[in-house]
């Protein structure tokens, strides 16, 4: 399970978590820092190693302001508030259930729907 | 007839584990003109040469072919061989079934159906190989040695004690380089002045060394033993040959306010200047950018108090040329500019400064004396903080994938002086891994921690912040305590990456020598051939091949002269007897070949032919220069008529062996 949900998360996050040579400048570039619980380079660390359901029920997934400053300062390239956002989205998609089943549909239909409004729809209420 | 031997080479396991050598010379031994064909363990052994010498001698063989590794390896070992048992070394050829066949399949059927393949190309090729005589050209018992730093300065004493000539060419007007610009060295803490100035002025007096100061290489032309090259005596309106270097224009000068370059630009010289007082040649330079007689015609204070006369506006560049055996790079290195790291407020704040400022700060003879101040209002710093792998080991679009190599002992040293000087100063070093590999180099840094209580900090700086009240606000994180700093600094130190020298890539071309993506020069092989480029003649010494320290660069120098005088020691060196020729009788004339050789080898000439019914006609024919063809081949291919020819790679060897492999 751990490592399905470390593949997605680099893979939605886009983000070589190998490249990091552990130099801490996320974490010192960090706004938010002291209302973290876990900071930037611990997120990088601890998907790493596929420790990762720590940081999905960690507040600090919601501390980061995705200012990006970790991004544009990190020496090798990891782009860390991408991490962060990528287990953030794990977490908001694994809230609640399937708070849509498709016979629902047809109900909520009118005419100005767009039918990517109903594909997004599926993805942000359904597991 | 042909009298063909095939030896096949089992290299261990290294070719026998994935080729089954005993078919490919059972296969070998039914080609045409192959009357012996055999496979042993090892062919490069003294026996299994002997078995090569033996066959030549006892079979009378015309030919001979190595089925083995790459022929940089054993080429020359398997020619000598065959020159021993009374054959033409070029009448050798090499099949390489080990780097381009064993080494890189799997599958041992096919790798030997490939084997044989390949052998059988070689076998085609011998059969119309020739016997070639190697030539040899005289070696001019001269050395270049490009750039004045400690390493250009070793390797020119060096040579100049095995009693050969040597000139060394300098861009800026005095030697000594970045190690004149050093306070103190790790890890012995002795002065670097005291330790480099006696060889700048052994290199000065010793007669066998010529300085060219102010000076660039600007062309080189010719090959290993007998390079010409132009060098450029950049104008510094000053007759070196009279200036005495008194100083007292320098005295005089009334622009006084010209960043000086030698102190990292933290204060000013004049507009006609010598760099530092124990410059090398002691001669005056004119920065024609300031001097207010070059710009407005008015002013001359120093030529008028010149008791010498040695001042002169007009002059103007010059070119020399020169030929030398043997050429030595040493250009060197610089910090990278800073500009794209905005985070560390480089530009933003005097007092965030690189580490060569700070040894400018704390020399006796930089802009305060020796005594560290700060450069925004010269008051005595408090607390100093070391941001360690400044664009060093970072993403390629972030700086340079390479460790520096020299900033964790340098920031060492600078951290322990100041708390033995200042022991009220507190000093802090944010860093990633401290990296000490090196003689006495760990002893020095834990000394740095244990002795002189200097706070190193595992973590980076993410934010340096100049407040109004004159301090800086260092935000960075300490990792082990997990936490976020902020420390009220008064200066900030960058230990900056380092790169080679801007000059040294143009100068590769000229040279024809490879660098590597970050403009290191590339040696010629990474651990048997360190301080040799892989274009014979060129000898690589100090920083320009890769980031050292002064014990590395002082050894590497040293090597590097080893190799040039065993080369200036020879009075002449065998040519390569695989060079280009033109059948005149089929030359067009069209020029084609001469616009393509990168040697300059070939030229044209008019010659007078016969032509049909007792007449004669003069045409314009190409001919080549042996001495100067380093066989490339490029003419061969840009003929349009077929006219030039490679000595042992002809055109009609390469056709036999593509027949062959596709046959």
């Amino acid at each position: 399970m751990s490592d399905k949900l470390k593949e997605q998360i680099l893979r939605s996050s886009g983000s070589n978590v190998l490249k990091c040579m552990r130099c801490g400048k996320c974490s010192a570039t960090c706004p938010s820092y002291d209302e973290m619980e876990y900071h930037p380079h611990q997120f990088v660390y601890m998907v790493e190693k596929g420790d990762i359901e720590k940081l999905m029920s960690s507040d600090s997934l919601y501390k980061c302001l995705t200012c990006f400053a970790c991004v544009d300062r990190c020496p090798r390239g990891v782009e860390p508030a991408k991490v962060v956002e990528a287990v953030r989205l794990a977490a908001v998609r694994r809230q609640g259930n399937n708070h849509l089943v498709p016979t629902d549909i047809p109900g909520m239909l009118d005419d100005d729907l767009p039918q990517q409004a109903i594909v997004t729809a599926f993805r942000k209420y359904t597991k | 007839m042909q009298r063909i031997g095939v030896f096949v080479c089992h290299c261990g396991t290294n070719i026998a584990a994935t080729v089954d050598v005993k078919a490919v010379a059972e296969a070998l031994g039914h080609e045409p003109g192959v009357v012996i064909s055999r496979e042993y363990q090892y062919m490069c052994s003294e026996s299994g040469q002997n078995l090569v010498k033996d066959a030549i001698r006892e079979h009378n063989l015309t030919g001979v072919v190595i089925c083995s590794c790459s022929p940089r390896m054993h080429e020359n070992t398997f020619r000598k061989a065959a020159a021993a048992a009374g054959l033409n070394p070029y009448l050798v050829e090499i099949a390489n079934i080990r780097e381009q066949c064993s080494w890189i399949h799997k599958d041992i059927a096919s790798a030997t159906e490939k084997a044989v393949i390949l052998g059988k190309a070689a076998v085609a090729k011998v059969h119309l190989n020739a016997p070639l005589i190697a030539g040899e050209s005289p070696v001019v018992k001269r050395a270049l040695v490009i750039g004045g730093g400690i390493a250009g300065i070793q390797t020119a004493l060096d040579i100049a004690e095995a009693g050969f000539d040597v000139d060394i060419v300098e861009k800026q007007p005095t030697i000594g380089g970045k190690m004149a610009q050093i306070d103190k060295t790790f890890p012995t803490l002795d002065c670097a002045a005291c330790i480099l100035t006696p060889k700048m002025v052994e290199a000065s007096q010793n007669e066998k060394i010529h300085i060219y100061s102010f000076s660039e290489v600007t062309d080189v032309k010719g090959f290993v033993g007998n390079f010409t090259v132009t060098i450029k005596r950049k104008a510094r309106y000053v007759d070196e040959t009279k200036c005495t270097g008194c100083g007292l224009c320098t005295e005089k000068c009334p622009m006084k306010k010209v960043p000086n370059e030698f102190n990292m630009g933290l204060d000013n010289r004049t507009a006609i200047y010598i760099p530092f007082a124990q410059a090398v040649p002691k001669v005056a330079t004119i920065d024609p950018n300031y001097c207010m007689m070059m710009k407005t015609g008015k002013c001359g204070v120093c030529s008028k108090v010149c008791s010498v006369g040695a001042i002169d506006y007009k002059q103007e560049d010059k070119f020399i040329e020169e030929k030398y055996g043997a050429i030595v790079v040493a250009t060197g290195f610089n910090p990278i500019n800073l500009d794209k790291y905005d985070e560390f407020a480089y530009n933003q704040c005097a007092d965030v400064v690189t580490s060569l400022e700070l040894e400018r700060l704390m020399n006796a003879a930089g802009p305060n004396g020796g005594t560290l101040l700060r450069p925004s209002d010269k008051t005595h710093p408090h607390t100093i903080v070391f941001v360690q792998c400044v664009g060093s080991r970072c993403d390629d679009e972030k700086g340079k994938p390479y460790c520096s190599k020299i900033c964790c002992m340098y920031t060492a040293k600078h951290a322990m002086l100041i708390r033995e000087k200042y022991p009220d100063t507190e000093v802090y070093v944010f860093y990633i891994d401290v990296r000490t590999p090196g003689k006495n180099f760990d002893e020095f840094y834990r000394r740095a921690v244990e002795q002189y209580n200097v706070h190193y900090i595992k973590g980076m700086v993410g934010k340096v912040t100049p407040k109004s009240d004159g301090k800086i606000d260092v935000q960075a994180s300490d990792l082990i305590a997990n936490e976020q700093l902020h420390i009220n600094a008064d200066m900030v130190v960058l230990a900056a990456a380092i790169e080679p020298d801007k000059t040294a890539r143009p100068l590769a071309t000229m040279l024809t020598t490879q660098m590597d993506t970050n403009d290191f020069f590339t040696e010629a092989h990474p651990k048997l051939r360190p301080v040799e480029s892989a274009t014979a003649g060129i000898f690589l010494s100090g920083a320009c091949q890769g980031p050292k320290d002064i014990p590395e660069t002082v050894a590497q120098g040293s090597a590097a002269a080893a190799k040039a005088i065993g080369l200036l020691c020879k009075n002449s060196i065998t040519c390569n007897p695989c060079v280009a020729h033109s059948n005149e009788l089929m030359c067009n004339g069209c020029s084609a070949c001469e616009k393509v050789c990168p040697y300059g080898a070939i030229t044209y000439q008019d010659k007078e032919f016969r032509m049909p019914d007792r007449t004669t006609a003069i045409r314009r024919v190409a001919s080549v220069n042996p001495a100067v063809c380093q066989g490339c081949g490029a003419c061969t291919v840009a003929c349009p008529s077929g006219a030039m020819d490679l000595n042992g790679f002809s055109n009609s060897q390469i056709m036999a062996e593509v027949d062959a492999i596709c046959k």
